[in-house]
């Protein structure tokens, strides 16, 4: 069991849901980046996703695309994100999962990153890019480096699919919730709440249920929660805190709106 | 197993693939359902047959460049006149048929991605005449570029989007409308523009452009009654070297893949992807891409605009691994004069990326004997380069 698995049953334990806060390592710049994930940490985040900056993001909204985009400008390397991992995993206590595209890990080979990813004391990865038919090698390697592989499941993810995607994820499993890529939304649609439903009726509580994409507020929070999700997953909120604010100010805006939002997660 | 066989379940040996957000697992299943079925339909066949002919102006000549012959000395020299098609490129082939296919699955909004514009003008007049709503997804760098193929999508009645992320360039174009399929994967069908994405794309586009070869087999058989010793074709995302191939890949014949060399390797001004690169993952396909160590894709270079990319398409990597055709390159520089050498002594002017496949082709005729024969696809045609050639020409002059 890895951190991850831990960390929900501590919550599960505490009456508590699981907030997973996501950043983009080395966005705004690399000595940052330790920075506002400690402020995200201390306003409650459960789980921080580190995104390593890839140039063809696919599934992001512009926010993050941006947020991406000037990383690599900052010069930002795979490697450099691992070594923000291994600070963070000395002065901090929080399961750390690495998200990135495929590519990523397929240049320098899947075993090759997930051994430096372990020792860097990573858990587990999201790859928005991989399914799981395109899965059994990457899967094999974090099998033997006890690395949790988090599959995505989308609204239009047919009930045979994601059965099998139950059977494959580990640690949990993400629930895309809306048609569209990440970012910030004004509200979601009726089909958000038939998809948790039905993803919940599907994987009987095999495996917790994270839903991502579009979560910012702490009503959004609330909402998914009530409707039967076990965590959610907030990204782009927080990177629109960092690309507003500067210094003293942004890092306690960032930990003012985990707390709003780790407030929501407490089952009354 | 036979070469033309393949992709198995999705796949070229190891390449290819389905690389994609979740989301459009169901879109691409639904797509590949279609089209398994339509491709098979008497009555759709005979609909495509039917825009090929009477619309695009298939067949096209395979003509035999006389002139260029007896300049050059050696094989002669033929070349399939994909440029003589409606918009004047071989686009029309794969967009023609997939428009087709939208309409049978009932989507009425068509997204697609453009470099240099030829494929979002084949799109847009491939959706004017079938009814079907168009949006083409195109870099703020390229709109620059190619003003005159916007006002031509336009006037064709399309909707471009310019695209301001990354290097505003094809890849970003691709990657935009990716993004459009992914929100609106329920109404809207993503017509790509050559063998290159998620499986069924490199497939099916395969299909569509392999009109090339077949009518090549045919017509050689008529005109010369001998087999040609080589087959020659330019390499961007390859779909008119791959619907030039496809046809004779489990022939004895030697297969050219000419890839843009630009301005060199040692500068790393080129899109010589398969000449250069290393294996990856882009778009949606496991093939090779031109990367850095991090697997961060790089910028391209090519004086042609629709050999910019810096994929290829999974069946040219695996043609490149099965050592079945020899991907090679030329500069930008030996591009530019085999334009000005067949404009002048055929009348005809290429477009640049043709001009690519026919530099080597003008490199290895010399090897051949008089009546040995070498065929070449002439891709498009090259009034959308005049310009670029003039601005080359000028500065080569400084």
């Amino acid at each position: 069991m890895t951190r991850i698995s831990e960390t929900f049953s501590i919550l599960n334990s505490r009456n508590e849901h699981a907030l997973i806060g996501y950043v983009v390592a080395g966005y705004p710049d690399y000595d940052t980046t330790f920075d506002i994930v400690k402020a995200m940490v201390n306003g409650g985040v459960d789980i921080v996703e580190l995104g390593i900056p890839f140039s063809d993001p696919i599934a992001d909204g512009p926010t993050i695309q941006k947020a991406s985009y000037i990383a690599l400008q900052n010069r930002i390397t795979p490697s450099d994100v691992l070594n923000i991992a291994k600070r963070i995993n000395d002065n901090l206590n929080v399961p750390l999962i690495i998200m990135t595209y495929c590519n990523i890990l397929y240049k320098p080979g899947f075993d090759n990153f997930m051994k430096n990813a372990k020792v860097n004391g990573i858990d587990g990865f999201i790859i928005p890019d991989l399914n799981v038919e395109e899965s059994i090698e990457l899967k094999k390697c974090a099998y033997k480096h006890d690395l949790d592989i988090i599959f995505l499941v989308s609204p239009n993810t047919s009930n045979s699919r994601l059965k099998t995607i139950v059977k494959a994820t580990s640690g949990f499993l993400y629930l895309v919730s809306v048609f569209g890529t990440t970012g910030e939304r004004k509200g979601f649609e009726d089909y958000t709440v038939k998809t948790i439903k039905r993803v919940k009726t599907v994987s009987k509580n095999k495996v917790p249920l994270a839903v991502g994409f579009g979560v910012s507020k702490d009503e959004h929070v609330r909402f998914m929660l009530n409707t039967g999700a076990d965590a959610v997953i907030v990204g782009s909120a927080f990177i629109n805190m960092i690309e507003q604010f500067d210094g003293h100010e942004m890092l306690s805006k960032i930990e003012s709106l985990a707390r709003s939002l780790k407030s929501a997660t407490k089952i009354e | 197993m036979k070469l033309k066989s393949y992709p198995v379940k999705g796949k070229f040996g190891k390449f290819g693939g389905r690389f994609v957000p979740e989301t459009l697992i169901p879109a691409l299943d639904e797509l590949e359902k279609a089209y398994l079925k339509f491709s098979k339909d008497r009555k759709f066949k005979m609909e495509l047959d039917y825009y090929l002919r009477e619309y695009a102006g298939r067949p096209t000549p395979l003509y035999f460049a006389s002139n260029l012959t007896r300049v050059m000395g050696g094989a002669r020299i033929y070349l399939k006149r994909e440029d003589l098609l409606h918009g004047g490129a071989h686009k029309i082939n794969n967009t023609i048929g997939q428009a087709l296919l939208a309409k049978k699955m009932g989507k009425e909004r068509i997204i697609a991605e453009t470099g240099a514009g030829q494929h979002g003008v084949a799109t847009a007049m491939a959706c004017a005449a079938l009814g079907l709503k168009c949006e083409i997804y195109m870099g703020s760098k390229d709109i620059e570029r190619q003003k005159l193929n916007v006002f031509r999508m336009k006037l064709l009645g399309a909707t471009v989007h310019s695209v301001v992320m990354g290097s505003q360039t094809l890849k970003d174009a691709i990657n935009e409308a990716l993004r459009d399929w992914i929100t609106n994967v329920r109404t809207t069908y993503y017509l790509l523009g050559s063998v290159v994405g998620p499986h069924p794309y490199p497939m099916m586009v395969c299909d569509f452009q392999s009109v090339i070869g077949r009518e090549i087999k045919q017509q050689i058989r008529k005109l010369v009654k001998k087999i040609p010793s080589a087959i020659i074709a330019c390499v961007g995302g390859g779909s008119n070297a791959i619907g030039t191939f496809h046809e004779f890949l489990d022939d004895k014949i030697s297969l050219y893949g000419v890839e843009a060399g630009g301005k060199g390797f040692s500068i790393e001004k080129h899109s010589a992807t398969l000449c250069a690169g290393t294996e990856g993952i882009l778009h949606g396909m496991l093939s090779y891409l031109l990367q850095d160590n991090n697997g961060q894709i790089l910028d391209t270079h090519s004086i042609a605009a629709g050999l910019d990319y810096p994929g290829v398409g999974p069946e040219h990597s695996f043609l490149q691994s099965m050592e079945r055709v020899k991907y090679t390159n030329v500069s930008d520089a030996d591009a530019v004069n085999s334009f000005l050498t067949l404009s002048n002594y055929e009348g005809i002017l290429p477009a640049l990326e043709s001009a690519h496949a026919l530099a080597y082709a003008m490199k290895i005729v010399k090897n051949y004997r008089k009546n040995d024969v070498i065929v070449v696809t002439l891709s498009g045609r090259g009034d959308k380069d005049v310009e670029v050639v003039e601005q080359y020409l000028e500065m080569d002059n400084d």
